[in-house]
C-alpha cells in the first residue's frame, strides 16, 4: 500500500508536469524545461549523497563530462543529437568510475576534498584545450544540429517534451532504486558502514556503483543541457556546479526522490523573483539556505516524511 | 413585468463575430490603435550589476539610462517614447540566456542589448535566435564577427578585439618597440588577444618573444613578472576583473624605480580604477588603448562634452558625484550608440512592434556607417552589415602627470580585415 502511495504520487507530479505544458508562458516553459535537467542532474547527486553518504564536491566533472561529450561531440566530431544524448551518460559513468576508483580510497572531508580536485582539474582543463573547448567562452551548437528525428529541440515544447521525459525516466529508475535491494544496501552504507560491511557487503564496491550511477545522471543531464540549450562553456564546469545540486538536494530533501526536483524548482524561482528586485539577491539565497539549515535541517521532503509522511520514498 | 429573456439566435451571433471581425481587420478600433501607435518600446538590458562585470554593468546601467533621457527628449523612437528595463545577469552565460529570455517574453521587450562580457554573450546568443529577438551586444569579442553566432545577434555600437588590435600594432611597433611580450588573461578574451596581437606584431615585422597567460582564478601575479625576458621591448598586458589593480601594483612592484621596457596595455586592466592610486606612479610615460579617451582631451568635441555632462562624468572620467567613482569610460559609450543605433535603424525599418523584427534587423544590416554627433560621441563608425559588426577609431594614450592623453588615433581603414561570415545569407 505505501509502495502504490508512493508510486502514484509521483506519477502525479509526472502529469502535473506534462499538464503544465500548454498553461506555462513561454518564458517558464523555457525554465521549468531546464529545471527538469537540473533536477536530473541533482537526482543523481541524491543518488552518492542523499542515499549513499557520498558529499562530493566534484560532481560538476561528471556534468560538464556529458555537457562536452555532446556539445564537442555535435560540434567537432559530427555527432547527432541521439548519438550525444547516449554519449553524455556514458562520459559521466566512466569519468564517474575513474575519479570514484581514487576518490573511494578516501571518506569524509578527504573525500569532499579529493572530489572537489578532481572537478577543479577538470574545469581548468576545459580552459586549457581552449583550442578545442573554446575556454570560458564556449561552443555555440548550431541549431541544424539540435534535431532529433526530425524535430528542432530548439522550439519550446519539443524542448519541454524531451526534458520531460529525460526526467520522467530518471525519476521513475530513481524510484526503482532507492526501493531496489541494492537500494536499501545503499543506505545502509550511509547510516552505518561498519555494520554493512559486518552483513558482508562491500563498501567500496556499493559506493562506486552508487558513485557511477549518480554520474551517469550527471552526463545525461550535461548533455540535454547541451543540446537542449545550445551552449557548452567552462562556467557549467566550475565549482559553482558542483554546489548548485548540493543547494537543491538539501533544501528539497536529501534521501527524498522528489526532493531534487522541488529543491531545483524553488531555488530557481527565488534567484529568478530575487534578482529582479536586488542586486543583493545571493544575501536572500544564502538567508533562505540558513533558514532551511536551522529550522529543516533535512529539508522540505525530508521534514516532512519526518513528521508524518513516513511512505515518502 | 415580464422576465423574458431575449436569447441570441446562431444568425445573430456569426454576424455580430463577422462585424466585429471586420471591425479589427479594416481597424475600425481608434482606442487599439492609439494605444498601439503611441505605446512605449520597450527595450531590454540584459546588465552585468553582480559577478566579475559588476564595475562595467554600474556604468552601463548610467550611461544605458543618460542616453534614454536624451532619447526621449528628443522624441522618442518613430514618435513613441522608450522605456529600458534592465535585468542582471550575474555576469554568467546560463543565466544571461535566462534573462534574454525573461526580457524577451515576460517583459515583452521588442530586443534586448548592452552585454559586455564575451561569455555571456556566446552564452546568450542562441536564445535570441530561437526566440527570434534581435540582440545587440556590446562586447568588443570576435565572436559576432567570426561567423560563430547568428543572424539575430550583431554589434554596431563597438570595435571587437580582432580590429583594435590589428589597428594599433603598427604605431605599437614604429613607436615603442618590436619585440614584444604578452601578459593576458587565460581564457578567451585573452587568447583573443594573444592571437590577434602576435599575427598583427608579426605582420609589422615585430615578434611576441614571450606569451604569459594569466589563469582566471588568480589573485596574484608576482611570480608570473621574473618570466618576462630581460630583453623585451614592449610589454603588452591586459587584465581584466576585480583583481586588476592587484596585478598593476604588483607589475610595478615588480619593476620599481630601476629599467623597465616600454609599457602597452589595454585600459581594461584599469577600468574604474583611478589611475592616480598610490602604487600607480610607476604608470607615468606608459600607453594605453582606449576606445574612448577617460580624461577629456584637448580637442574634444561638443558631442564629447554633451556626452559627458549627460552621462555625469568630469573631465578626468569620474562621477561628477563623486571623484572616487572611476567610469568605464573605454567601453561604456557603447551602451550610449547602440541605443541611437538601435533607433535609427527601427525608423528605417519602420517598427510597429515585435512583428517588424526582422526588419529591424535588415535595416540594420543595410546601415553602413554612423557619424560622430551626440548620437555618437566616439567617433564615427563604419558598420559591415555582413559580419554585424562596426569599426570605429581607436586611441592610443599616453600617461603623462597623471592623465591619459592621446598620441595617436587609427583610422577605420586601419582596422578593417576580410569577411569572416555573412549572415545576411542565413535564413531568419
Amino acid at each position: 500500500m505505501r509502495d502504490m502511495k508512493a508510486f502514484f504520487l509521483h506519477l502525479a507530479v509526472l502529469a502535473a508536469l506534462l499538464a503544465a505544458l500548454p498553461l506555462l508562458s513561454a518564458y517558464h516553459v523555457t525554465n521549468v524545461a531546464k529545471i527538469m535537467v537540473l533536477a536530473v542532474y541533482a537526482m543523481g547527486y541524491n543518488i552518492a549523497f542523499g542515499y549513499t553518504g557520498l558529499l562530493s564536491l566534484g560532481h560538476a566533472l561528471f556534468f560538464a563530462a556529458g555537457l562536452y561529450a555532446a556539445g564537442m561531440g555535435i560540434s567537432q566530431f559530427g555527432l547527432g543529437s541521439a548519438g550525444a544524448l547516449v554519449a553524455g551518460p556514458v562520459a559521466g559513468g566512466l569519468i564517474a568510475a575513474a575519479v570514484g576508483l581514487l576518490a573511494l580510497r578516501t571518506a569524509g572531508v578527504a573525500f569532499m576534498i579529493v572530489t572537489l580536485m578532481f572537478a577543479q582539474a577538470g574545469y581548468l582543463t576545459v580552459l586549457y584545450f581552449v583550442r578545442y573547448t573554446r575556454g570560458d567562452e564556449g561552443i555555440v551548437l548550431d541549431r541544424a544540429a539540435r534535431m532529433l528525428g526530425g524535430v528542432d529541440l530548439s522550439g519550446d515544447t519539443p524542448r519541454y517534451l524531451l526534458a520531460f521525459a529525460l526526467f520522467a525516466v530518471a525519476l521513475l529508475v530513481n524510484l526503482a532504486l532507492v526501493r531496489s535491494p541494492f537500494g536499501r544496501v545503499m543506505i545502509a552504507m550511509r547510516e552505518n558502514e561498519a555494520r554493512s560491511r559486518m552483513l558482508g557487503y562491500n563498501p567500496y564496491t556499493v559506493k562506486l556503483t552508487a558513485l557511477v550511477v549518480s554520474g551517469v545522471y550527471a552526463g545525461a543531464a550535461g548533455a540535454a543541457y547541451a543540446v537542449l540549450f545550445g551552449y557548452v562553456g567552462a562556467s557549467l564546469a566550475s565549482v559553482q556546479y558542483s554546489i548548485l545540486p548540493l543547494l537543491y538536494v538539501l533544501l528539497g530533501g536529501a534521501g527524498t526522490v522528489l526532493g531534487p526536483l522541488l529543491g531545483a524548482l524553488l531555488m530557481f524561482y527565488l534567484i529568478d523573483y530575487a534578482s529582479s528586485a536586488t542586486s543583493a539577491y545571493q544575501f536572500i539565497v544564502g538567508a533562505v539556505l540558513v533558514v532551511l539549515v536551522l529550522f529543516a535541517p533535512k529539508g522540505i521532503l525530508g521534514t516532512l516524511r519526518e513528521r508524518g509522511l513516513r511512505w515518502l520514498p | 413585468m415580464s422576465n423574458k429573456m431575449t436569447m441570441p439566435t446562431r444568425r445573430s451571433v456569426l454576424s455580430g463575430m463577422a462585424a466585429g471581425g471586420a471591425l479589427l481587420a479594416t481597424g475600425l478600433t481608434p482606442r487599439f490603435v492609439q494605444a498601439q501607435s503611441s505605446a512605449p518600446i520597450k527595450l531590454g538590458f540584459q546588465l552585468h550589476r553582480t559577478g566579475i562585470g559588476a564595475a562595467y554593468g554600474r556604468w552601463y546601467e548610467r550611461t544605458a539610462t543618460a542616453a534614454l533621457k536624451v532619447l526621449n527628449d528628443q522624441g522618442g523612437i518613430g514618435g513613441r517614447p522608450v522605456e529600458i528595463v534592465f535585468e542582471d545577469d550575474g555576469t554568467d552565460p546560463a543565466r544571461g540566456a535566462e534573462v534574454f529570455g525573461k526580457l524577451a517574453t515576460q517583459a515583452n521587450c521588442d530586443l534586448v542589448y548592452g552585454a559586455l562580457f564575451s561569455h555571456v554573450v556566446v552564452g546568450t546568443a542562441p536564445r535570441a535566435a530561437e526566440l527570434k529577438v534581435p540582440y545587440l551586444v556590446c562586447s568588443e569579442g570576435h565572436h559576432v564577427a567570426s561567423g560563430m553566432l547568428n543572424r539575430w545577434t550583431l554589434q554596431p555600437g563597438i570595435t571587437d578585439v580582432k580590429s583594435q588590435v590589428q589597428s594599433m600594432a603598427p604605431w605599437v611597433t614604429q613607436n615603442l618597440g618590436k619585440k614584444v611580450t604578452m601578459v593576458f588573461p587565460d581564457y578567451a578574451f585573452g587568447h583573443d588577444h594573444r592571437d590577434f596581437f602576435t599575427a598583427a606584431v608579426q605582420a609589422q615585422g615585430g615578434e611576441v618573444i614571450r606569451q604569459i597567460a594569466i589563469p582566471p582564478t588568480e589573485t596574484s601575479f608576482t611570480r608570473y613578472f621574473p618570466q618576462i625576458p630581460a630583453d623585451t621591448e614592449v610589454l603588452y598586458h591586459v587584465m581584466v576583473g576585480p583583481a586588476v589593480l592587484t596585478f598593476v601594483k604588483e607589475l610595478g612592484e615588480f619593476y620599481g624605480t630601476g629599467d623597465r621596457p616600454q609599457i602597452f596595455g589595454f585600459i581594461d586592466s584599469l577600468e574604474a580604477v583611478n589611475i592616480a592610486s598610490p602604487g600607480l606612479e610607476f604608470l607615468e610615460g606608459t600607453h594605453f588603448w582606449e576606445g574612448h579617451n577617460r580624461n577629456k582631451q584637448a580637442d574634444a568635441s561638443e558631442a564629447e562634452t554633451f556626452y559627458r555632462t549627460a552621462v555625469g562624468v568630469d573631465d578626468t572620467g569620474a562621477s561628477v558625484s563623486d571623484a572616487n567613482e572611476v567610469s568605464t569610460y573605454a567601453h561604456m559609450f557603447s551602451a550610449w550608440e547602440t541605443l541611437f543605433t538601435i533607433k535609427d535603424a527601427m525608423e528605417a525599418a519602420g517598427y510597429q512592434g515585435p512583428a517588424d523584427r526582422q526588419k529591424f534587423v535588415e535595416a540594420l544590416e543595410a546601415m553602413t556607417s554612423f557619424a560622430e554627433g551626440n548620437d555618437h560621441p566616439q567617433g564615427d563608425l563604419s558598420f559591415n552589415g555582413k559580419t554585424h559588426q562596426a569599426f570605429g577609431h581607436q586611441n592610443i594614450s599616453k600617461v603623462e602627470g597623471g592623465k591619459l592623453i592621446r598620441v595617436h588615433r587609427t583610422s577605420l581603414e586601419d582596422g578593417y580585415y576580410p569577411d569572416e561570415v555573412d549572415y545576411t545569407t542565413q535564413s531568419f
